[in-house]
C-alpha cells in the first residue's frame, strides 16, 4: 500500500524546502562534539547524591568506617614500627652481645652472667682474631649511690673502653668522650646520661662539675646523647660511664677475684658482614679460649639484639595485618552497601533512564552516570574516613601514648581503594541501568 | 527529494507462548518533510509500536525504515542514540520531566548528550522555553507547574536539538480538553513553522488537527487519509468568545 503523498497546506505553512532552516524556530545548533563530556556524568552524579543526602551519607558510612579503621590501624602500626627502628638504632647496628654463661652448682643452674668467665682479654682476642669484627668492648656494670653537691641518685655505673661508644653508636650531646690515653692512665672522668644529669644537676650545667662514686670524686666531662627506653622499657639514659681501668683501681676493683673480669662484651661486626657467620666464629673462638669440651654447652651466651627487636617488629606487623584485614572486611561490607543502594537507585529511576535514552543518551552515557555516582559516593566516604582516621590516630597518640605515624601512601592507598570499591560494586548496577530497554523503561511505574 | 519517513513492509513481531504476536505487520508508507500526521487506532492496534519504530527506540523484525534515506534498521545502538539526539524529538503522555530539575535544566538535558557546553545549553533552553510560551517560568520545577505547562516544557525539550521530526505519544492524554487544545495549537504552530509532527492518539478529537491520518488496526495500516485539518487556535478563540 502506497501512501498518497499530499500537500494540502491549509495554513500558510512554509513548505520546508530548505529542510535545515530551523523548523523549531530556534537558531541552528552550534557546533559541538556530539558526545557527552565526561564531567557531565560527575555533575549529574553529584546532583543525584545530594538529592538523597541522608541516604547517601548512610551508604557511605560503611566505606567511611572501613577507611577510618585502615588509616588508624596503619598509623598505629607504622608508629610502632618506627619506634622499633629507633630502638634498633639505639642498640647499635650489627651488634652482638656476649654474656658470661650460666653456672651449675650441685644441679642448681644459675642465670646468665653468674659465671664471671669473661675478661678484658677476651675483647682484645676478638679484635685480634676475628677480621669481621670492627670493635669489641668489654664492660662491667654495677649500681651505686652517686652524690653531687647536696643531691644524690642511685644509678648504674658502666665501666668500659672507648670502643663501647663505637659499638653502640653512642656519643655525647655536650662535652666530650674520654680519650684512650685518659682511660688507660686511670683518670677519674665520668660521662653521665641525661636522666642522671637531670637528677643530680637539674637545670645547671653539669660539665666540669664533680660527682662522687663511693666517695671517689669524678669530673663530669660529657653528657651522653639521649637514647630513650630500650625494648624492655628500661631507661637507657639512667647511667654513668667511666673508664674501665679507673673503675678497677678506685671503685669496683679490689674485692674481685678476677681483676680483669667483665660482664659483657659488645661486639660490632663490620658493615656488610654476615651476622650469623660472625656469631658462629665468635662462638667457636670462645669454645677454644675457654677450652670447652665438644660435648659440653657453650661457656658464654651470644645474642643479636637487633634480631630481638626485629622479632618485636614482626609481631607488631602481624597485629597490623590482622587489624587491616578487619578494616578490609569493613570496606567490603561498605562496598556491598553501595551496590545495594545503587540497585535501588536504578530501579527508582528507571523512567528517568528511559527518558534519557529517548532523548539521545548512549548506553555508555548511562553507564558512566551511574558508575560516577557509585565512585563519587565511595570516594566521599573514603575522604571523610581519611579525616576521621587521622583524628582517631591523634586521639590514640594523645590519650594512649601510642606512637602513631600517618603516612601519605596509606592515605592515597585508602582513597584509591575506596574509589576502586565504588567502581567494582557500582559496575553491576550501572550495567543494569545501561542495559534497560528504553520502551519498557519509559513505561515503568 | 527523499521522503522524511519511508517504510517498506515494516513489521514488529513478538514471540508469545507458542506463537507470535504481530504488533505491527507489513506497513509501507512515505511521509514528506514538514507533514503533520496522526497515527490512530484503539489500544493494541499497533500505533504505539509504529511510533517506537519511527522513533528509533525499537528495531523492526522485518522490513525497512528510512529516515531521510538512512536505513535505521541497520544502525548499531550508539548510532540510534545519535539519531534520537539529532533528528528526533519525543513528547510523552506523562511528560517525563525530571522532578528535581527546573524547567531550564529539563530542557537543557538533551544537549548534554550532544556535548554542548553549559552556557550554550542554558541559552538555547531559555530560547526553546520562550518559543513554547514559558519564557517567564525558567526556574520553576515541574511540581510548581500546571499539567499544560509541564507538557510545554516537554515540548521545548523535544525541540531544543532542532529535530526533523517531533513524535508525540498521546500528548493531550493527561490534560483537560482546553489545555489539550492549547497543546495542539502549539503543535500546529510548530508545524506551520516547518516542523514535521507525528501524533499518536486514540482520540478522533486530537487527530482532526492533523492533515493526514494513518488508521491502524490489529497491526495493519488499514486507512491512510488526507484531510483538511481543523485549526486548534480557531477553536480556542471560539471558546474565548463564548
Amino acid at each position: 500500500m502506497n501512501a498518497p503523498v499530499r500537500d494540502v497546506a491549509p495554513v500558510a505553512a512554509p513548505v520546508s524546502a530548505a529542510g535545515t532552516a530551523a523548523p523549531a524556530g530556534l537558531p541552528p545548533m552550534p557546533p559541538s562534539s556530539g558526545r557527552m563530556h565526561p564531567f557531565e556524568a560527575l555533575g549529574s552524579a553529584f546532583a543525584a547524591l545530594t538529592a538523597n543526602a541522608l541516604r547517601s551519607m548512610l551508604t557511605a558510612l560503611g566505606i567511611f568506617i572501613g577507611v577510618a579503621a585502615v588509616i588508624a590501624t596503619v598509623a598505629v602500626g607504622a608508629g610502632a614500627r618506627q619506634q622499633v627502628m629507633q630502638q634498633i638504632q639505639s642498640l647499635g647496628a650489627n651488634l652482638l652481645m656476649v654474656w658470661s654463661g650460666s653456672v651449675t652448682q650441685g644441679g642448681v643452674r644459675l642465670g646468665a652472667g653468674q659465671r664471671q668467665n669473661l675478661s678484658w682479654d677476651d675483647a682484645e682476642a676478638i679484635m685480634r682474631d676475628l677480621p669481621a669484627v670492627e670493635v669489641a668492648a668489654g664492660s662491667i656494670r654495677q649500681s651505686f649511690q652517686v652524690v653531687a653537691g647536696n643531691q644524690n641518685w642511685s644509678t648504674s655505673i658502666l665501666a668500659t673502653a672507648i670502643d663501647y661508644f663505637v659499638a653502640h653508636d653512642w656519643n655525647v650531646a655536650e662535652g666530650r668522650l674520654f680519650s684512650p690515653e685518659e682511660a688507660n692512665s686511670g683518670r677519674k672522668l665520668a660521662l653521665i646520661g641525661a636522666t642522671v644529669a637531670e637528677n643530680l644537676f637539674g637545670d645547671e650545667d653539669p660539665l666540669g662539675r664533680e660527682i662522687r662514686i663511693r666517695a671517689t670524686p669524678f669530673e663530669v666531662i660529657g653528657v651522653l646523647a639521649r637514647k630513650g627506653q630500650n625494648t624492655a622499657g628500661q631507661d637507657q639514659d639512667d647511667i654513668i660511664i667511666i673508664p674501665y681501668w679507673t673503675a678497677r683501681r678506685s671503685v669496683m676493683g679490689a674485692s674481685r677475684a678476677n681483676a680483669r673480669a667483665v660482664n659483657v662484651v659488645s661486639v660490632k661486626v663490620h658493615e656488610g658482614e654476615d651476622m650469623a657467620a660472625a656469631e658462629a666464629a665468635l662462638r667457636a673462638l670462645f669454645r677454644q679460649r675457654h677450652r670447652v669440651a665438644a660435648n659440653e654447652p657453650d661457656s658464654v651466651q651470644i645474642r643479636n639484639l637487633s634480631e630481638v627487636a626485629a622479632t618485636r617488629d614482626a609481631s607488631s606487623r602481624t597485629l597490623s595485618v590482622l587489624l587491616a584485614s578487619v578494616a578490609a572486611v569493613s570496606l567490603l561490607v561498605g562496598g556491598i552497601g553501595v551496590m545495594n543502594i545503587m540497585l535501588v537507585s536504578v530501579t527508582e529511576r528507571t523512567r528517568e533512564i528511559g527518558l534519557r535514552l529517548a532523548i539521545g543518551a548512549r548506553r555508555g552515557d548511562i553507564l558512566a552516570q551511574f558508575l560516577a555516582e557509585a565512585v563519587l559516593l565511595a570516594l566521599l566516604g573514603g575522604a571523610a574516613g581519611v579525616g576521621a582516621g587521622i583524628a582517631i590516630s591523634h586521639v590514640m597518640a594523645e590519650a594512649g601514648g601510642w606512637p602513631v605515624l600517618v603516612e601519605w601512601d596509606a592515605i592515597l592507598l585508602a582513597v584509591g581503594v575506596s574509589g576502586l570499591t565504588g567502581l567494582f560494586f557500582g559496575y553491576w548496577p550501572a550495567r543494569q541501568a545501561a542495559r534497560l530497554d528504553p520502551i519498557t523503561a519509559l513505561r515503568h511505574d | 527529494m527523499t521522503a522524511l519517513i519511508e517504510t517498506r513492509d515494516l513489521s514488529r513481531h513478538y514471540p508469545a507462548g507458542d506463537g507470535v504476536v504481530k504488533a505491527l505487520d507489513g506497513v509501507s508508507l512515505s511521509v514528506p518533510g514538514g507533514a503533520f500526521v496522526a497515527a490512530m487506532g484503539p489500544s493494541g492496534s499497533g500505533k504505539s509500536t509504529f511510533l517506537n519504530l519511527i522513533g528509533a527506540l525499537d528495531r523492526p523484525t522485518r522490513g525497512t525504515y528510512r529516515l531521510s534515506g538512512e536505513n535505521v534498521a541497520d544502525l548499531p545502538p550508539d548510532r540510534l542514540a545519535d539519531l534520537r539526539a539529532r533528528r528526533l524529538g519525543f513528547v510523552f503522555q506523562s511528560f517525563h520531566l525530571l522532578p528535581r530539575a527546573d524547567a531550564l535544566a529539563n530542557v537543557a538535558l538533551p544537549m548534554v548528550y550532544r556535548g554542548l557546553g553549559r552556557t550554550a545549553r542554558r541559552d538555547r533552553a531559555a530560547m526553546a522555553l520562550d518559543r513554547v510560551g514559558l519564557g517567564g517560568r525558567l526556574h520553576h520545577r515541574p511540581s510548581q507547574l500546571s499539567g499544560g505547562q509541564q507538557q510545554r516544557v516537554a515540548i521545548a525539550r523535544a525541540l531544543v536539538n532542532a529535530p526533523d521530526l517531533l513524535l508525540a505519544d498521546e500528548p493531550t492524554g493527561a490534560l483537560d480538553s482546553r489545555t489539550g487544545l492549547e497543546i495542539m495549537a502549539l503543535f500546529q504552530a510548530l508545524h506551520a513553522g516547518g516542523m514535521a509532527v507525528m501524533v499518536v492518539t486514540h482520540d478522533e478529537a486530537v487527530a482532526r488537527f492533523a492533515s493526514r491520518i494513518l488508521r491502524f488496526s490489529d497491526g495493519h495500516l488499514i486507512r491512510d487519509e488526507a484531510r483538511v485539518p481543523v485549526q486548534a487556535a480557531a477553536l480556542l478563540a471560539e471558546r474565548e468568545a463564548a
